[in-house]
C-alpha cells in the first residue's frame, strides 16, 4: 500500500472541500472495499477522509418515506425496524449480501460505491480498462463465469455486485448528495449507476468530491408483498450469479404495481422495465411471470462462459415473484436456506 | 483408566483461543525488517532488466534483491541433496539464482525495508521488464506432447499399460466415462510466513509455519552450505498446512533477505501468493472404464489420468486407490503428465485419493446402475481382503463392516434405486455413497522423555501439530506408559533440536511417533526399575524387573501392590534432578521419507523392526454416505448430511479424531461443489485470486456429519496399532455427492466442482 493521508472528518463541508481539491483524495466509510483495493495496488487515494463520524447514520421517517443515513452501517440498516416493516425487501437484499463483520463495518454509502469484482480488475498486472483505461478488457476473452450478460460494451463486461443496490434499484430510491460550496442535489436510484459504454472507468454519476448523505426510500404498497432471492455458489458469503429483487402490489386478482431488479447480469442493477410492462394489470400467475421473465431476457447477450446465466436469471425471476407473492416468506423455497430445515 | 482414546480436549486449545499460541509470523525479533516478494507477470522468458536502482531510493527500503546480486546458493543436486535430506524441496527452483522465469507469480525479487507497509509499496513499484516466450498454460491444449513417468515416489507409475482393452471388450456389462477435477488450493487459515535470524554467517534460525521443521532446516541447511545443526527451525503451533507447508521457496527467499540486510527479516506470504507460490493440487482428466460379468463381478479395471507438472517430478497420482480397492483379475492404472508453465503442483490432502476416488467411487456407481445392484451391494460383492496387486493380506481392514454401520447409521435402505423420487418442496433429494481409502504410513521417529524429581514428564521430538491434536494425544500415549496423569506432561515438539521426526504430512504422525514415544517410556521405566532393584533402601530391592508393575506414579511388586514406591521417591534417594531416556523407532511401511536417527543417546538398543511390512498391505479404510437436496431451477446443490464410517485402526483420542474426519468431510463437500483455481487461458495466471474468488465450505454449507469408528487396533503397524487418520475422511465425500446429485435428480455430473453452471450446461 502506498503512503496516503488520513483525516476523520468532523465537520461536513469542510471534508467536502479537502476532497474535492485533491483529485486523489477519497471519502472513507467502513473501508471494507476501498482499503483492499489499496492493499491490492489497484487504488492508490492520496488521501483518506473518514466520513463514518459525521452525522449521517440516522434512519428517520420523512413526509414521503424513509431516509436512511449514508453513513449508517449496512447491519443497522438492514435491522432497522422501520426499515423492516415499510421495506422488507431492503433487509433482505442486505442481509443477503456479505459477511456480519463486513455488514457491521459497510456504510451504505460505501457499499453503493463499492467497485466491480471482476477479479482482472482487481489484478493489477491485468488488462483492464475500468482500473486502466485504455488496456483493453481482459475479462471479455478470458474467464467470465461471473459477467454481465445485458447492458456491457466491448470496452467493459463487468458486473456491478452490491445485493443492496438491487433492491434500491426496485424501490425507486433517491440519492442524496452534497457537493462543495454547500451544493445539494438529488440522483434517482435509476441514474445513479451506469453502464459502461466507452468509459468503464466511471461507475456511476456522483462527481468527484460529493458525498452521499442519505438514500431516500418513497413510500410504496410493497411491502407485505417483496422478496429478494439470491442465487450463489455456496449458502453464504458469496456474490450473487443472479440476484432478483421483486416486489408487487395486486388489486384484486391483478397485478397493479411490480418491481423487479437484477443484479449479477449488468454493470448496474438491472430493472427489468419489459417484464415490469408485460405484467402490470396481469395476473400473478406462475405462466405470466415466465413469459414475462423471457421477455426480458430475450435481449440478454452471454459472453463465452455465461450462458447458463440467462436460464438462470428466468427462473429466478418466476421465483422470486412467486416469493414475493407469498409475502416474502419463501424462505423455505429458496436455495440458500435449505440447512435451516434439517429433517 | 486408560488415557488413550479418551475424547479429551486439546492440551493447546486453551492457548489457541486465548491468542497465546505463537505462530511463525508472531515471533518478532529486536531490530526486524519487513520482505515483500516482487512476482513475475509472465508465464515463461527471462527478466531483460528492472529499475531496482529507483527503488533502493524508495523510503524506508534496506535492500532490494534479485539475480543481480542475490546470495549464491548451492546449485541443485538431486544425489547431495538426497544423502543431505534436503530432496524434499516444493519446487526446484532456488530462488533468485537466474533470470528465467518459469510460471507467472514466481518471485523475481524482494524488497526489504524498516515496515511491511513500505515494503509492499515499493515492490508493488519495482517496475520489471521481460522478454516472454510462448508459454503452456493450458493442459487441454498441452496434453498431445505429454509423457508417461515411469515411476512415482519410488513405485511403478504406469500399471498393466493396454492389458485392459481385452478383458474390458470381453465383459458382459462394462462402463467407460470420463471424470475431471479442477486445481485446488489447500489455503489453511494460517499464511506461510518465515522470520529469519542469523547469527554470523554459520548459524540461522527460521520462525517458520511448516509441516516439518527437520526436512525445513536440512534443506535450509544445504542450500546456504550449513551444518544441519546450525539451522534450527522453530513451529510450535501451525495453522494448518494440507501439504503446503513443506519447504516453499519464501523460507530460503527471507533468509537470503535476512543476510543482506544484516538483520532480522519477517516475510508473511499474502493470500494471493499462497494460490501461486506453495503448491496446488494438479487438474486431472481421468478415464476409468471396468467391466463385470454379467452377475455383477469385476473382470478389470482401468484408470487412466492426465495431468501435468512442472520443476518436479511430482503428479497427482489419482490412479492409487484403484490399485487397493476391489476384487478384480486384471486392473490397469496409467498416467500421462503434460508439462505445464504452472506454479508446481503438490501434495494436498489425500493426494491422488482426493480426485481418484472421484473418478472411480463414481464409476463403480455408474456400473450398479447398468447392474441395477445396490452401490453398497455392488461393493460389498466385490470386496478384497487382499491387496489386489502386491498380494498381501491388509494388516487390519474392516471395509465391509464399515459399509454395513454406514448404512444402518445413514439409514440407507430407505433410498430408492430410481432416481427423482424423493422431494421436499422444491428440492429433489438424493442418497450417494463411495469407499474411502488412505494408506497407513509410518516412518523413523525418535522421542525423548525426561522425569524430573517433581514428578513433571517432558515429552520431546521434532514433530509439529499442525492443529491435529499432536500433543494432546502425545501427552496421552506417555501418561498411559508411565501411569502417571496427562496434566503432569508437558510436550514438546516444533523445535528441529529436538529428536528427529518425520515431516506431518502422509497421515503418519501418530503412527509414527507413537511407538517411539512408547519405547521412550518404556526404556525409562526399565531405567528407574533397575535404580528401585539395586538400592537397598527401595521397598522393591532384590525384585526381579520383570516381577515390576506401574501405576499412579509408582512401581510395585505385581501381586504384592503393598511393595511399592513412588518415581520421585527413587528419583530422590538416587539423588538424581531427573532422568530420560530416548528411543528411535523404524518404519515398517511405506517408501516414505525417512529421517536420520541418532540424536538419541547411543546407548539405547533401537527396539526390534517390525518384520510385518514385507508381508501386509497397510491401508485404511471407510465408507462415505451422503444426502443432497437439489435445487433444479438454479442448480444449487446442498448437503444435508453426510455419515463416515472409518476403519483406521486405534483411536487414539476420539475427540481429536472426530475432528480430523468431520475436517476431512468438509474439504471433500468444498471439493464436490465449489473449489477450482481458473486460470486464464492467455496469460495463464490464477483468475480466482483470493478467498472471495475461491470459494470453501461456510458454516450454512457444512451440515451435520455423523463419524464413526470401528476403533480395532492394528496389529502390524505398531504396538500402538493407530494407522493415520489426517487425510482418509476427504477421499470419497466428492463421488458420495455426485451420485446423491443422480440419485436426486438422475444427472451424472462428471466434472467438480458441481457449481450452478454445471447443472445447465449438463
Ligand atoms: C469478502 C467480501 C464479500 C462481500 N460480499 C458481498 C455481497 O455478497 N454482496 C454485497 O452487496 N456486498 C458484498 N461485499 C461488499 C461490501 O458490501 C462493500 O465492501 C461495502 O458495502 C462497502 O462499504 P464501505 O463503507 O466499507 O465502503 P468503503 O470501502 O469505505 O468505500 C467504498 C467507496 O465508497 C466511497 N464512499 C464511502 N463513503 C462515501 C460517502 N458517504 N459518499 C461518497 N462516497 C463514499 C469511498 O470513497 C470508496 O470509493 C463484500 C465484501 C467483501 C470484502
Ligand atoms: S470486465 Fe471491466 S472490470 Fe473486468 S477486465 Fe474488463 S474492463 Fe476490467
Amino acid at each position: 500500500m502506498r503512503p496516503f493521508k488520513y483525516a476523520n472528518a468532523s465537520n461536513p463541508a469542510a471534508a467536502i472541500k479537502i476532497v474535492t481539491a485533491d483529485p486523489a483524495a477519497r471519502f472513507l466509510g467502513g473501508g471494507t472495499n476501498l482499503v483492499d483495493l489499496m492493499k491490492e495496488d489497484v487504488m492508490h487515494p492520496s488521501q483518506l477522509m473518514d466520513v463514518t463520524r459525521l452525522k449521517f447514520s440516522v434512519i428517520e421517517k420523512k413526509a414521503n418515506g424513509l431516509s436512511i443515513g449514508g453513513t449508517a452501517s449496512n447491519a443497522v440498516t438492514a435491522n432497522h425496524d422501520l426499515v423492516r416493516e415499510n421495506y422488507p425487501l431492503l433487509s433482505m437484499a442486505i442481509l443477503a449480501g456479505a459477511s456480519a463483520q463486513i455488514r457491521n463495518m459497510a456504510t451504505n454509502a460505501g457499499n453503493l460505491n463499492q467497485r466491480t469484482r471482476c477479479t482482472y480488475f482487481y489484478d493489477a498486472n491485468m488488462p483492464c480498462n475500468k482500473r486502466e483505461p485504455g488496456t483493453g478488457c481482459g475479462a471479455l476473452h478470458g474467464v467470465n463465469k461471473n459477467h454481465a450478460i445485458l447492458g456491457w460494451s466491448e470496452k467493459c463486461v463487468a458486473t456491478y455486485p452490491s445485493d443492496m443496490a438491487v433492491a434500491l434499484a426496485a424501490l425507486n430510491a433517491v440519492v442524496q448528495v452534497e457537493g462543495s460550496g454547500n451544493t445539494k442535489r438529488n440522483i434517482p436510484f435509476a441514474d445513479f449507476h451506469r453502464l459502461p459504454g466507452e468509459h468503464p472507468e466511471i461507475d456511476n454519476t456522483l462527481k468527484h468530491g460529493e458525498l452521499i448523505t442519505s438514500i431516500d426510500l418513497p413510500e410504496n404498497r410493497l411491502a407485505e408483498k417483496s422478496y429478494y432471492l439470491k442465487v450463489r455458489e455456496r449458502s453464504s458469503y458469496a456474490f450473487a450469479l443472479i440476484s432478483v429483487a421483486a416486489a408487487l402490489e395486486t388489486n384484486g386478482n391483478r397485478i397493479k404495481d411490480v418491481r423487479i431488479a437484477l443484479g449479477g447480469v449488468a454493470h448496474k442493477p438491472w430493472r427489468a422495465r419489459i417484464a415490469e410492462q408485460w405484467l402490470r394489470g396481469k395476473e400473478p400467475t406462475q405462466a405470466n411471470f415466465r413469459a414475462a421473465a423471457s421477455a426480458e431476457l430475450k435481449h440478454a447477450k452471454p459472453l463465452g462462459q455465461n450462458k447458463y446465466k440467462v436460464g438462470l436469471a428466468a427462473k429466478a425471476i418466476v421465483r422470486a415473484l412467486e416469493g414475493a407473492m407469498q409475502g416474502g416468506t419463501y424462505g423455505a423455497m429458496e436455495a440458500d436456506s435449505t440447512t435451516t430445515n434439517q429433517n | 483408566m486408560s488415557e488413550t482414546g479418551k475424547p479429551i480436549s486439546r492440551v493447546d486449545g486453551r492457548m489457541k483461543v486465548s491468542g497465546k499460541a505463537t505462530y511463525a509470523a508472531e515471533f518478532n525479533q529486536p531490530n526486524m525488517a519487513y520482505a515483500f516478494p516482487v512476482r513475475a507477470t509472465i508465464a515463461k522468458g527471462k527478466i531483460a532488466s528492472m529499475d531496482d536502482d529507483i527503488i533502493r531510493k524508495e523510503l524506508g527500503v534496506i535492500a532490494v534483491i534479485s539475480y543481480k546480486n542475490a546470495y549464491k546458493l548451492k546449485p541443485l543436486d538431486m544425489q547431495a541433496q538426497m544423502k543431505a535430506g534436503a530432496a524434499f524441496l516444493g519446487e526446484n527452483l532456488p530462488p533468485l539464482q537466474d533470470n528465467v522465469v518459469h510460471y507467472p507469480g514466481q518471485f523475481v525479487a524482494v524488497v526489504v525495508a524498516e515496515t511491511y507497509e513500505q515494503a509492499r509499496a515499493a515492490a508493488y513499484k519495482l517496475k520489471v521488464r521481460y522478454t516472454a516466450d510462448k508459454a503452456a498454460v493450458d493442459l487441454r491444449t498441452e496434453l498431445p506432447k505429454s509423457t508417461k513417468p515411469k515411476m512415482f515416489m519410488g513405485e511403478e507409475a504406469q500399471v498393466n499399460e493396454g492389458k485392459a482393452a481385452g478383458p474390458l471388450a470381453a465383459s458382459a456389462k462394462k462402463v467407460d466415462h470420463t471424470y475431471s477435477t479442477p486445481v485446488e488450493h489447500h489455503h489453511p487459515m494460517e499464511p506461510h510466513a518465515t522470520v529469519a535470524v542469523w547469527e554470523g554467517t554459520d548459524r540461522l534460525t527460521l520462525y517458520d509455519a511448516t509441516q516439518g521443521v527437520g526436512l525445513t532446516s536440512a534443506i535450509a541447511a544445504y542450500f546456504f552450505g550449513l551444518h544441519q545443526e546450525n539451522v534450527r527451525v522453530v513451529a510450535p503451533f501451525v495453522g494448518g498446512g494440507f501439504g503446503s507447508k513443506g519447504l516453499w521457496l519464501h523460507t530460503l527467499l527471507v533468509a537470503i533477505a535476512a543476510k543482506a540486510a544484516n538483520r532480522p527479516v519477517k516475510l508473511a506470504l499474502t493470500r494471493q501468493m499462497m494460490q501461486t507460490n506453495v503448491g496446488h493440487r494438479a487438474a486431472t482428466i481421468q478415464r476409468v472404464a471396468m467391466g463385470t460379468d454379467a452377475a455383477g463381478q469385476l473382470n478389470v479395471l482401468r484408470h487412466h489420468t492426465d495431468t501435468y507438472n512442472n520443476l518436479t517430478q511430482f503428479f497427482e497420482p489419482s490412479g492409487k486407490q484403484t490399485l487397493v480397492l476391489y476384487k478384480a483379475p486384471l486392473r490397469e492404472v496409467t498416467y500421462n503428465v503434460a508439462h505445464l508453465d504452472r506454479s508446481t503442483p503438490t501434495f494436498m490432502r489425500a493426494p491422488g485419493e482426493t480426485p481418484g476416488t472421484f473418478a472411480l467411487e463414481c464409476a463403480m456407481d455408474e456400473m450398479a446402475y447398468q447392474l441395477k445392484m445396490d452401490p453398497v451391494e455392488f461393493r460389498i460383492k466385490n470386496h478384497t481382503a487382499q491387496d489386489p496387486v502386491k498380494g498381501h493380506d491388509f494388516s487390519s481392514e474392516f471395509l465391509v463392516e464399515c459399509y454395513r454401520t454406514g448404512a444402518e447409521r445413514f439409514g440407507w435402505a430407505s433410498r430408492s434405486m430410481e432416481p427423482r423420487q424423493k422431494r421436499q418442496g422444491k428440492y429433489l433429494v438424493g442418497y450417494g455413497m463411495a469407499t474411502a481409502t488412505y494408506p497407513g504410513g509410518r516412518s523413523a521417529a525418535s522421542v525423548k522423555v525426561l522425569m524430573n524429581n517433581k514428578g513433571n514428564v517432558t515429552v520431546m521430538t521434532a514433530s509439529i501439530d499442525i492443529g491435529t491434536g499432536t500433543y494432546t494425544v502425545l501427552a496421552q500415549t506417555a501418561a498411559d506408559a508411565l501411569g502417571v496423569p496427562v496434566e503432569k506432561i508437558d510436550v514438546k515438539i516444533g523445535d528441529s533440536s529436538l529428536p528427529p521426526a518425520p515431516l506431518a504430512g502422509g497421515s503418519q504422525t501418530t503412527a509414527s511417533i507413537h511407538p517411539a514415544a512408547l519405547d521412550a517410556c518404556v526404556l525409562l521405566r526399565k531405567e528407574l526399575v533397575s535404580i528401585a532393584i539395586a538400592d537397598p533402601g527401595s521397598k522393591l530391592n532384590g525384585s526381579k524387573p520383570e516381577d515390576i508393575g506401574f501405576a499412579n506414579g509408582k512401581l510395585f511388586v505385581k501381586g504384592n501392590e503393598d511393595r511399592s514406591e513412588t518415581y520421585l521417591n527413587i528419583l530422590n534417594r538416587a539423588k538424581r534432578n531427573e532422568i530420560e531416556a530416548c528411543a528411535t523407532t523404524l518404519p515398517v511401511s511405506g517408501a516414505g521419507l525417512t529421517v536420520p536417527s541418532a540424536l538419541c543417546t547411543p546407548s539405547q538398543t533401537p527396539p526390534e523392526q517390525n518384520s510385518d511390512i514385507k508381508q501386509y498391505a497397510f491401508h485404511s479404510f471407510g465408507a462415505q454416505f451422503a444426502e443432497v437436496w437439489v435445487d433444479e431451477d438454479f442448480g444449487t446443490i446442498r448437503v444435508k448430511r453426510v455419515t463416515s464410517v472409518q476403519d483406521v485402526g486405534r483411536i487414539m483420542n476420539e475427540k481429536t479424531a472426530r475432528s480430523q474426519i468431520i475436517g476431512g468431510v468438509i474439504f471433500g463437500i468444498g471439493a464436490a461443489l465449489m473449489e477450482a483455481t481458473e486460470y486464464d487461458k492467455r496469460w495463464g495466471n490464477p483468475v480466482t485470486r483470493t478467498l472471495a474468488d475461491y470459494h470453501v465450505p461456510v458454516h450454512l454449507d457444512v451440515p451435520p456429519i455423523d463419524v464413526h469408528f470401528i476403533g480395532k487396533p492394528d496389529p502390524h503397524i505398531s504396538p500402538i496399532g493407530a494407522r493415520g487418520i489426517g487425510e482418509i475422511g476427504i477421499t470419497g465425500v466428492s463421488a458420495a455427492i455426485a451420485n446423491a446429485v443422480f440419485n436426486a435428480t438422475g444427472k451424472r455430473l462428471r466434472d467438480l466442482p458441481l457449481t450452478p453452471e454445471k447443472f445447465f450446461e449438463s
